[in-house]
This record gives C-alpha cells, structure tokens and sequence, in this order.
C-alpha cells in the first residue's frame, strides 16, 4: 500500500522562478491498484513520481510504501523497492554496456553487490526465457551493446528490467510518449500484460486521455499541484474522453488548455 | 638517413620499457575518462606522490616491492580525496581533481624535502641502464594490472562501476549507489597512477616534484593512440589492453621526432596538440557527416555521392 499525506513540493523556492509543483497531496494506493494520472503541463505528475523515486527531496510531508517511509532514504536505496520507467528510452538503459549486462544489474536490484561475477549462465538462460516474453527477437541478442537498438526496443528492455525483481510499486512516467504510435501501443500492451500477470501495483502517468481511460482500475487528474479528479472502478468503465474532458473543466474551472491533451 | 635510423632503432628499448610504464599510468586514466566518464585532473599529482612516496622509503630501506605497493596505496587515497570532495562537498567533477592536484604540490615537496631526490645507493626493481630487462618487469606489472581489471569490471562491482559511467539515473533506479562507485573508480583509477609513479621513479633513478607535469595528457595521448590500434577494440580486456599498447607507441613517436632535432622542450606542446587532433577529429568527422546528410537530404534526386573512407 502507498500511503502519500501532506506532500508538498516547491521548485526555486525565494526566487524570482518560484513554481509550486505539488500544492497538497493526500493519496492512498492499494496493493494491485493500477493507477493511470493525467493532467496538463506543469500540473505536477511527473513531480509526484520524482518525489516517491527519490530524485529530489519534498518540502514537508510523508511517502509510505507497504510500511516503510521513503523519504529519509535516498534514491539508490528506495530503488529496491521501485521499479521505474522513463519518458526518455535512452534513461532506463546503459548504453556502453550490453543487454545481458544491463539485465544483471537490474537483477541485483536491492541486492548486496560484491565481487561475484556480475552475469552468470543461470541467468543468461533466465535472461532468454525473459526476452522472449517481449517478442523483439532480443534473445538472440543478449551481448549486443543496448545503444545499439531502438528507442521502443529500449523502453521494452527497460521494462522488463523494472519488473525483474518483482517491484512494491511501479512508477511509469510518461513512458510511451517519445515512442511512434505502432511501437507506443506495443509497449502499452506489455506494461499491461505485465501489471496483470504478476499483479503490481503501478502507477502510469500519460498524456493520452484514451489510454488513461483504457488502462488500469484507478483514473486520477492532476492541475496545479493537485488532484482534482478520482475516479474508480465502474466509473472509470464507463468514462469516455468527451465526459472526461468536461468533468476537467467543472473541476478545475477552466478549459482543458493543453494541445497535447487534445489531440492525443 | 641510415644514421638517424640506427639511432632511433638504439633508442627503441628505451622508449618501449618506459611506455610500457606510462601505459600503467594510461590504465588508470582510461578508468575515468572511459568507464567512469569523469574528467580526472587528479593524475598529475597522484603520479608524483606514488613517486615521492616510492623513492623515500626506497631510501629508508624498505624493499622495492614493498615501496610500489606504498605507491598504489597513496594514489588510491589521492583518488578518495578527489571522489569525496565531488560527491561529499558537491566541488565540481574537473574542480575537484585540481584541487588534489595542487594540494599534492604542497604534499609531494613535503615528502621529498627537496624538488629533486635522487635514488643513490639503492635498486629498484628496475632501470633504465638495463632497458630489456625493464621491459619484462614493466610488462609483468602491465599485464597483471590489465588481467586484475578484467576481471574486477566483469564482477558485480564492476558493473556498477561501468553502469554509473554509463548512465549515473539508470544506475541509481537500479539500486547503484553512485556516489560510492565514482569514489571507488577513483581509487583504483588513481592507485594505478601512484603505481605507475613509483616504477618511473624506480626506472629513473630519481623522485622529481615536476614528474607528474602533463601526465594527464600524455596518458590521454597514449589512450586515444591506442583506441586507433583496429585490432584492439573487439573486447573489453583487449581495450584496456590497447592503453599500454598506445602508450608504447606514445615514446616511439617522441624517441622518433626527437631524433628527428625537435627541442625536448617543444614536447609537451607536441602532446597537447596530438590529443586535441585525436579528441577533436571525431567531433568535426560528425559534423561534416551530418553536414552531408542535411545536403543529400534537400538534392534527394541528385546522384549519391561515393563515401568516403577516412
């Protein structure tokens, strides 16, 4: 269970560039909650999400993750129990390194590193049955140099990394948005798979209305720093864009401004 | 011709043992500037102290291998020094090893008592009145440090290490402390430093505060040098392999124009200028390529043009 209360956030605080990012939040998630979060530029998602990895520091308030307070731990520590996927497909990856390499170290997620060898033949084999999963043809791949393949390739190959070691929670940041259409959808549908097979909690944050509708259990809206909409279950079912669109602007008293939003 | 080809064939066993151990000095820049992504400025201080460190206890009597290993151990800590100041007092990365550096002046001078401290009346492992015999002891101590760094960056260690140079967000969302792997790369990037310090000065005969003046650069020349080498690059060990590779090829090139009449003092500007060809050229290959694409681009129906082989 996620457990977010009185989280505040702001950027250049004293300056002339003074942002607020996250006004107040109060979020409860949980176990197997698959939230989607929408919201315009600069209404603070992708903040929420820096802020439960650890990226950066909140001004006041708690992150409670199945019983245990991130934020006096920092990132690297908090990663053994995320899983994390990024806008940008060149983030979650090391490019000099190989994909067998880059799966290891995902694979020692939270784990002692010593001197043991860092990719074993166990785990190549495990590595194989893994990619599979991804129907890339990466499993014939596995000592290719990872800045070798595709942004979609990438972000599948990251994916899967985040799963790897089964995560407490899953934070996906806009991570189909820098991939073209065929390979977005492609992605989409392996987080989903993935979600469900193994029963995560995950957090998606999206600029696609359809897709935020479409995926998940849990729609949640962002606008200056807070939630403005929560909806659930059948509700969610049943949301459509256009209803969606205009139970925005009800809530935050303004036309739904964003072009991205829109088109998408 | 026949004449400055005989004196430059004579000079080669010189240029050769002492490249090899600059090629030492070559594996410990290649783990910051290549793995570890981080510009050292460390090098230049860390050199000497291995030196200084080296030739005193030399001197006191301690044995030579005892003095290389004392030599290792105080570039290491010249490493820790310049890895804490980046990652526990956020001085940035190139400021951060400058820093070292010049403080190390102070130390280095320090540990000599004097700017020069000759190594009369005791042997080291080797020198350069017996260049063959330099050439087997530098290779030893060169394969063994490109052996022991083969397998430590295949550890799990060791990726971590490669991972932060790589991609230092990846790292952490994998659990990396990167903080801790940069002062690590540091340690060992500078502890070969300090090793490669305590051979030269054991190779000289000497201790000089100035020795380790333009190390970072030559060792830099000897890297890219030996990243040209085409049948050196296919894997990870051979690439380390390739700095020492480079480095004797470095001392061949200067034995060679030296012999040729350019003044010794022109030298560091001869490696100043080779490494910002060889750090420049790739630079201005992408442009002129990416030039060439805009332009094929816009005369799509204009007749393709042969590429060029460089």
């Amino acid at each position: 269970m996620l457990k977010i209360s009185g989280l505040k956030k702001t950027f250049y605080r004293g300056t002339v560039h003074e942002k607020v990012a996250i006004r107040e939040l109060e979020l409860t998630f949980q176990d197997g909650d698959f939230v989607t979060v929408i919201g315009g530029n600069g209404a603070g998602k992708s903040t929420v999400l820096n802020l439960i990895a650890g990226v950066f520091e909140p001004d006041c308030g708690s992150i409670e993750l199945d019983g245990i307070e991130l934020t006096s731990l920092p990132e690297y520590r908090r990663a053994s129990l995320l899983g994390r996927v990024f806008q940008d497909p060149m983030c979650g990856t090391a490019a000099d390194m190989t994909i067998q390499e880059n799966l290891a170290l995902a694979s020692r997620r939270g784990k002692h590193r010593g001197l043991r060898r860092g990719v074993t033949r166990t785990e190549r084999e495990q590595f194989v049955e893994q990619l599979k999963t991804l129907e890339l043809g990466l499993e014939d791949r596995l000592t290719a140099q990872v800045g070798l393949l595709s942004g979609g390739q990438r972000q599948a190959l990251t994916l899967l990394m985040a799963t790897m070691q089964r995560p407490h929670l899953l934070l996906l940041d806009e991570h189909t948005a820098a991939l073209d259409p065929k390979t977005a959808a492609r992605v989409l549908a392996l987080s989903q798979q993935i979600v469900e097979r193994e029963g995560l909690t995950a957090i998606m944050v999206t600029h696609n209305m359809r897709d935020a509708i479409q995926t998940g259990n849990r729609l949640i809206m962002m606008h200056e720093g807070r939630v403005v909409l929560d909806i659930s279950g059948e509700e969610k079912k049943k949301l459509t864009v256009e209803e969606l669109m205009a139970r925005f602007s009800r809530a935050s008293g303004e036309a739904l401004a964003s072009d991205k939003m829109l088109l998408a | 011709m026949s004449h400055m080809l005989s004196s430059f064939l004579s000079a080669c066993p010189g240029a050769v043992s002492q490249g090899i151990l600059w090629g030492v000095l070559a594996l410990g820049i290649a783990i910051t500037f290549r793995i570890l992504n981080y510009a050292d400025m460390t090098v230049d201080g860390s050199m000497c102290t291995g030196a200084a460190v080296n030739a005193v206890l030399l001197l006191k009597g301690v044995s030579p291998l005892t003095a290389l290993f004392a030599a290792a151990a105080v570039g290491m800590l010249a490493g820790l020094l310049t890895g804490s100041l980046h990652t526990r007092l956020g001085i940035p990365v190139i400021l951060s090893g400058i820093l070292t550096q010049l403080g190390l002046y102070s130390i280095n001078m320090r540990i000599l008592g004097r700017s020069n401290l000759p190594l009369l009346g005791v042997e080291g492992l080797l020198s350069l009145r017996d260049p063959y015999h330099a050439i087997l002891v530098g290779s030893v101590f060169a394969l063994a440090m490109v052996g022991l760094l083969s397998w430590f960056f295949t550890t799990e260690q060791g990726y971590g290490i490669r991972a932060t140079g790589s991609n230092a967000g990846m790292a952490r969302a994998q659990g990396i402390n990167t903080d801790s792997a940069i002062v690590l790369g540091l340690m060992i990037s500078n502890g070969l430093v300090g090793l490669a310090g305590g051979l030269l000065a054991q190779y000289q005969g000497y201790a000089d505060v100035n020795m380790g003046r333009g190390a970072i650069v030559i060792g830099l020349a000897s890297l890219v040098l030996g990243e040209a080498v085409p049948f050196l690059r296919s894997h990870f060990s051979l690439r380390l392999f390739a700095s020492i590779v480079g480095a004797i090829l470095y001392y061949l090139v200067i034995t060679l124009v030296l012999q040729a009449g350019l003044n010794t003092n022109d030298l560091k500007l001869l490696s100043a200028l080779v490494v910002t060809v060889a750090l420049g050229l790739p630079t201005l290959r992408q442009k002129r390529a990416a030039k060439r694409a805009q332009t094929a681009a816009l005369h799509k129906n204009a007749p393709q043009q042969k590429k060029e082989t460089v």
